[in-house]
């Protein structure tokens, strides 16, 4: 485990200063027998960024979300996070770095209420003994208390007040989406990735959930990284954008250069062959 | 009209979290309290407790801690009645071996050593889940129960191949044995039901149940906010084998008195206990006790109300009993597959509206 050398960030259009780079990927190959899902990919997800993946369906941006979180292995290549090169390391260890995500169809923990999800997303940060829970007075409930008020500052963000008690099963699915990101955003994390945060919203609902990464980015600091077809959004949100297709990376940079990168219109417009 | 959460304000998060939130909801189980530990002890005589009380009292614990695997963990399993071997077959090693340490120690260490046993039995359940695990589970049942009957070692060279439960005593009152009084009985199973269902509640409603609980809903995304499966699937295991073992240890101990394995904890029991929890409603402590009600009392109601009020003979009754049992089952399942509780939970919900629903 060595230090990676550190950088200085830059300062965006809009005066936020970006800090060094928190997770830096180099060379990722990811194989599934023979298929290469992603192909020797390197970027960088810098401190306070909001960062975009996009590309066409199956270009392989979920997978290398998976290979940020830990769910998947790559084959070649090295992930470093906070300076240090990771290891192979399980998802729940991931975790504990401060990494947490959202899905792409929703995964929350249907039986469970809206409160007891976000809680869930709180464990990392509880710690009471299986004994010190079954007496459950004294030090468990003051863990139970502590954390409640703080998923409660959460459930303030996200103008979820009302639904606090309600199952999840039974909420509309634009408010499963805020109840995801609410439950990622419990974790603290330093590094939010979101994969297709705005999928199947309407325009109020993408407008809704627009302001509240924006909001997240902002208030808490947090660097997000996201996946998002709508390309609205994603030109708006990002400070710089990563572009894929059929596993490679075909632009990296700030929305305006990757919009007007060759490569990238012709994934997303196709190419006259003559 | 009396049963409302309006005006009931919470101010603290230790107040939003209690167990019963509402008022009348709270008035009503310290009531059932004060009825269970200051009355029926006085009351009670040898059939209530034999028939009714004491079995429901044992399954109920049972039901709790098979409720805590499958209901909150989400890991089906069918060995409960080899775990609850476990739990006899501990006990007697214990009371026969060390005869001068308390009853209630040998108890607890009968739930702590089905525990491991459990904890092992658990071990699939990192690999398989759903139907293959259930079978998996089954392997316990038959294993166990062979165990018990293959080593002598394990009924002490009894020549019946029996276990029999010597008399021990708590405070003085003789709790197993012939010479046993049916509220001394009673009592010993009121106090662990008691202590074990706080014990459930508290650990279902913290962290350790939240775990349980997203590895049941959703085992991937569980894991990637943190949850470390192995820990989470065998902290289950171990701990619904404890309160299984537990309720083993007094079925055996207290209840029956005398066992032999395959009668007292075959197959039948694990269905038994799976029945109560279904019936009850899965993830639910209150399911439990509900659950365990209805499996324990609904026979003996028939029963009495054949035989005794219809003067039906007895083995047509019995033969009677089972059917109407079973259709029972079979209607409550359509009618509210979730059980018992969420029955319960309903009513409560249109009770709070009650008499204006608009």
């Amino acid at each position: 485990m060595t230090q990676v050398q550190e950088q200085d960030g830059y300062v965006t259009a809009d005066g936020r200063q970006i800090g060094p780079v928190l997770m830096d990927l180099r060379d990722i190959t990811l194989r599934f027998g023979g298929v290469e899902a992603i192909k020797k990919i390197s970027f960088d997800i810098r401190e306070g960024e909001i960062r975009a993946i996009i590309g066409p369906n199956g270009a392989g941006k979920s997978s290398m979300l998976n290979v940020i979180s830990g769910f998947y292995h790559p084959q070649e290549g090295e992930v470093w996070f906070k300076g240090y090169r990771r290891g192979p390391m399980k998802p729940y260890e991931v975790a504990r770095l401060g990494v947490a995500r959202t899905f792409q169809n929703i995964a929350l923990f249907d039986g469970m209420t809206v409160l007891d999800n976000i809680m869930t997303g709180r464990l990392n940060k509880m710690s009471s003994g299986i004994l010190s829970q079954a007496i459950w007075w004294g030090s468990a409930e003051r863990e139970e208390n502590h954390n409640r008020e703080q998923v409660e500052k959460i459930i303030d963000f996200l103008e979820i007040q009302n639904i606090r008690k309600t199952p999840v099963g039974r909420l509309p699915y634009g408010l499963k989406k805020r109840v995801e990101l609410a439950r990622a955003l419990a974790a603290e994390p330093q590094l939010l990735l979101l994969d297709e945060p705005m999928a199947g919203m309407n325009v109020e609902e993408k407008e809704d959930m627009s302001r509240f990464i924006l909001d997240v980015n902002d208030e808490f600091g947090t660097t997000i990284a996201l996946i998002e077809h709508d390309m609205g959004v994603v030109m708006d949100l990002s400070d710089r954008v990563v572009v894929m297709d059929y596993g490679r990376k075909i632009g990296d940079g700030t929305p305006d250069e990757v919009r007007n990168n060759k490569e990238v219109i012709d994934a997303y417009l196709g190419v006259a062959h003559d | 009209m009396l049963y409302r959460e309006a005006g009931d304000f919470k101010t603290s998060y230790r107040e939003d979290g209690q167990t019963f939130p509402i008022r009348l909801d709270r008035w009503g189980y310290y009531a059932i309290l004060v009825v269970a530990f200051g009355i029926i002890p006085f009351v009670i005589n040898d059939y209530w407790a034999s028939a009714v009380l004491v079995p429901f009292l044992i399954y109920a614990i049972a039901a709790l801690g098979l409720n805590i695997l499958t209901g909150y963990g989400g890991q089906v399993s069918l060995g409960t009645g080899g775990f609850m071997a476990v739990g006899a077959y501990a006990v007697y090693k214990l009371m026969t071996a060390f005869p001068d340490v308390s009853i209630v120690i040998h108890i607890l260490l009968a739930g702590g050593i089905t525990a491991f046993v459990g904890m092992l039995f658990g071990l699939p359940s990192l690999r398989i889940k759903g139907f293959y695990l259930a079978v998996a589970t089954l392997a316990a049942q038959f294993f166990l129960v062979w165990l018990f009957n293959k080593v002598p070692w394990f009924y002490n060279y009894s020549a019946s191949g029996q276990i029999n439960a010597p008399e021990r005593t708590v405070l003085g009152w003789a709790v197993t044995g012939p010479a046993t009084s049916a509220s001394a009985k009673y009592m010993i199973c009121l106090c662990f039901a008691f202590v074990l269902a706080w014990v459930a509640r508290n650990l279902t409603r913290g962290t350790l149940g939240r775990k349980w609980m997203a590895i049941r809903d959703m085992d991937i995304a569980a894991e990637i906010i943190g949850v470390n499966p192995l820990t989470a699937k065998l902290s289950a295991f171990a701990i619904s084998s404890f309160f299984v073992g537990i309720a083993g240890a007094l079925l055996f101990s207290v209840y029956l008195g005398a066992a032999e394995v395959g009668e007292a904890f075959g197959i039948n029991k694990s269905f038994l206990v799976l029945f109560m929890i279904i019936i009850g409603g899965l993830g639910s402590i209150f399911g439990s006790f509900a659950g365990a009600a209805f499996m324990v009392l609904l026979p003996v109601m028939l029963k009495n109300l054949l035989v005794g009020t219809m003067g039906w003979p007895t083995d047509l009754a019995a033969h009677i009993e089972l059917m109407i049992v079973g259709t029972l089952i079979v209607f409550f399942l359509i009618v509210e597959p979730h059980g018992l509780a969420r029955l319960w939970a309903l009513t409560k919900e249109k009770l709070r509206l009650w008499p204006f629903p608009h």
